[in-house]
């Protein structure tokens, strides 16, 4: 069972999705606006984040960026409208992934178990379990304790960002297209939404890398993917 | 230069035309002109010669009057030429077998004119002795008789004259005839080329104006000059053009305000049915446990709100079409192994005979558009035509073509340009079917999207020749990142 905080201030919407998430099992907090839902999270906790992108007051990219300040706290967004700018403003602003409205319980909810799977646990089974840090250059990654330091100091990576940079540093120097990383990473099955990868390379690079507009440790690989290295 | 050669290269175009005319005009003017005075002056200048010829003749006659005897002696008729003979020319006189001639010259008389002068009539004719006109008048001497009346005399007087000096003026009349139709022709050549110019500038403006006007650049004026009849079509044209520009402008209004409308009413259909479409889990999962009629209406309600919702989301992705916001989202392909997925995703693996080349097809295109594309043309298939259903994927250097082919009756000839129409149904019986009515509209605008070099993906319709309708796909290998979406 798992604690969800859900956004969202369309009442019948928030009735509607607390409803059948309730059903499935998880305990669901729903509130109506953005202010509300940080000062939810101040208080207590959850496990992850549905936050509406439409909120009045504070708008969800803004709720986005708070929530990152605070931690790792996983974040799926709601969008009303297919709108690219609005998925492409919400992956930069730090969330995890996202679904379209109107949306299917079931739908949301194996998001939500993907991106729970995520945090800890089950990544060290599915990705390597080493004795002792690697290190890459300036970088350590330690996939049992699932740290990332560099130059010996701890780097704060979300779980969607971690477990993509494990992914791609188990396989140093190979290739992963984009697809590979939304099936291995999102759990997308086929034609998962590729910014997703790119949002959160990008948020990788700013965290690890010296300079983003240069990276060493994720590079593109245009038109194929992403590799990690070589250093 | 289109223009250039529009206005200049043809051949019977205004400006040749007009050139045409105007030197038709002048030289027709000029000959009737010249012609006339040259042959006035030519018969004054003549008639003056012989007359002056003729007098001095009779004057010269009257001196050598009276005859001393008839028939003359041999030295009579010597005397005589002699004593006619002058600078200006010389006589001839013939006294039946008997003749006498002023000069030594080839006797130039001639049978006509014998004739005449025998007949007792003074006469003249002018021949052309080694290019040069003379002029031969003849008489015939009269006696006077005691009772008044006059008798020929038989003796035939000649004078022959040069006209040289005569021609001379003439020929330079001609020269002059001839420069005065030179000039006028070069003279009407010049002026026909500003009429030309004038006429053309205008004509050539307005048919620029008409052509940029038709490229649709509806705020296209022509600046009016004077008050000629060209004036009047360029104040037509830019009278007609507002007109134009603001019927368009309001159609075009009317147009976007439709298109917003159902925009907006999209999306606010999109809250209610995000609530809906949030317990449709619920209403499917304890429809079985709710009693016969409650629980078929639970079903109902969640099926038709799954529909509704995909209505609702065509639309949307319609509307964004419509209004220029649709981007594509480009990734590299696996092609086969995308098209394999969009099958295998909605179960239809073993309802579609797969045709695919050996070896990987990669594209860098849009997959979520691919996946659309590709099941809105199968589903499509599966719903109008029959099974089985054929898939193949083709691919040359720049472009792959996906074809879908089923067996069912194909598309009648009256469906075939409606086909990819919004909401059309070609089966008017079935007015109801599984689609929304925007499946293909939306696949046939999701292929537009992919543009390579100038050119646009497209999905066209046909039959195949042995029946069943076929669908066919072209994207570009390597389709152009729009702004944005660059990486």
């Amino acid at each position: 069972m798992s604690q969800v905080l859900l956004i969202e201030d369309h009442q019948t919407v928030r009735d509607g999705l607390q409803l059948a998430l309730t059903r499935q099992g998880h305990a669901v907090d729903a509130v109506a606006t953005g202010e509300q839902g940080l000062e939810r999270l101040r208080v207590g906790s959850a496990d992850v984040v549905v936050l509406d992108l439409m909120l009045p007051g504070m708008d969800g990219f803004e709720v986005c960026r708070r929530i990152r300040q605070l931690g790792d706290l996983p974040i799926i967004m709601l969008t009303a409208r297919n709108d690219d700018m609005d998925v492409v403003a919400g992956l930069e602003a730090g969330a995890d992934d996202y679904v379209v409205k109107p949306v299917q319980a079931r739908v949301l909810e194996a998001r939500i178990r993907a991106v729970l799977r995520r945090t800890a646990g089950e990544s060290r089974r599915s990705i390597g379990d080493r004795s002792g840090p690697e290190r890459h250059g300036a970088l350590s990654i330690d996939r049992a304790a699932l740290v990332v330091s560099k130059d010996g100091t701890p780097v704060g990576l979300a779980p969607t960002e971690l477990r993509l940079l494990l992914e791609l540093s188990h396989t140093p120097g190979q290739v992963l297209s984009r697809q590979q990383l939304l099936e291995a990473v999102w759990e997308h099955g086929y034609l998962g939404d590729s910014r997703l990868v790119d949002a959160c390379v990008q948020r990788v690079r700013a965290k690890i890398e010296d300079d983003s507009s240069a990276p060493v440790f994720i590079q593109t690989v245009r038109g194929f993917g992403y590799r990690f290295g070589p250093l | 230069m289109t223009l250039r050669r529009w206005s200049d290269g043809r051949a019977f175009g205004l400006r040749v035309r007009l050139l045409l005319a105007f030197a038709l005009l002048g030289v027709t003017t000029t000959a009737v002109v010249a012609s006339g005075s040259y042959f006035q002056a030519r018969t004054v200048i003549l008639q003056q010669a012989q007359d002056a010829a003729v007098m001095s003749l009779t004057d010269q006659l009257a001196q050598v009057y009276p005859l001393r005897q008839l028939p003359p002696t041999q030295g009579d008729l010597e005397t005589l030429a002699q004593h006619l003979s002058d600078r200006e020319g010389y006589a001839v006189v013939v006294y039946r077998d008997m003749r006498a001639q002023g000069a030594d010259a080839p006797d130039l008389l001639t049978p006509q004119l014998r004739q005449a002068v025998r007949d007792g009539v003074v006469a003249w004719q002018r021949v052309s002795v080694e290019g040069e006109p003379v002029l031969l008048i003849g008489t015939q001497l009269e006696l006077d008789r005691p009772d008044g009346g006059s008798l020929s005399s038989g003796l035939e007087v000649y004078w022959v004259r040069s006209l040289a000096p005569e021609q001379e003026s003439i020929d330079r009349l001609a020269t002059l005839a001839w420069l005065t139709g030179g000039l006028s022709l070069v003279l009407a050549v010049l002026l026909a080329l500003l009429a030309a110019r004038g006429v053309l500038r205008p004509v050539r403006e307005l048919g620029q104006a008409a052509r940029s006007l038709g490229e649709g650049q509806l705020t296209t004026r022509l600046s009016v000059r004077g008050v000629d009849e060209l004036a009047d079509v360029a104040r037509t044209f830019n009278d007609t053009a507002a007109i134009l520009e603001r019927q368009v402008g309001e159609l075009r209004r009317m147009e976007a305000d439709a298109r917003r409308f159902v925009a907006d009413v999209s999306h606010e259909l999109r809250t209610p049915l995000a609530a809906m479409t949030a317990v449709t889990d619920v209403l499917d999962e304890e429809a079985d446990r709710l009693p016969g009629d409650a629980g078929r209406a639970a079903r109902l309600v969640s099926q038709e709100t799954q529909s509704l919702t995909q209505l609702v989301n065509d639309l949307i992705e319609v509307s964004r079409f419509d209004s220029g916001t649709a981007r594509l989202a480009l990734d590299d392909v696996d092609v086969a192994a995308a098209v394999t997925a969009t099958l295998r995703l909605r179960g239809w693996t073993d309802r579609v005979r797969v045709d695919l080349p050996p070896g990987v097809v990669v594209a860098r295109l849009d997959p979520r558009r691919l996946d659309v594309i590709v099941a809105n043309l199968v589903g499509n298939s599966f719903r109008h035509g029959a099974e089985p259903v054929f898939l193949r994927l083709r691919a040359e250097p720049d472009w792959l073509t996906i074809q879908v082919r089923d067996e069912g009756p194909g598309l009648e000839p009256e469906v075939l340009p409606h086909v990819f129409d919004r909401f059309y149904k070609a089966d008017t019986a079935r007015t109801r079917s599984e689609g929304s009515g925007l499946g293909l509209a939306i696949a046939w605008e999701n292929a537009r999207l992919h543009r390579a070099a100038g050119q646009r993906g497209s999905l066209a319709a046909g039959n195949a020749p042995d029946g069943g309708a076929v669908f066919t796909l072209r994207l570009p290998r390597v389709a152009a990142d729009d702004a944005g979406a660059a990486r």
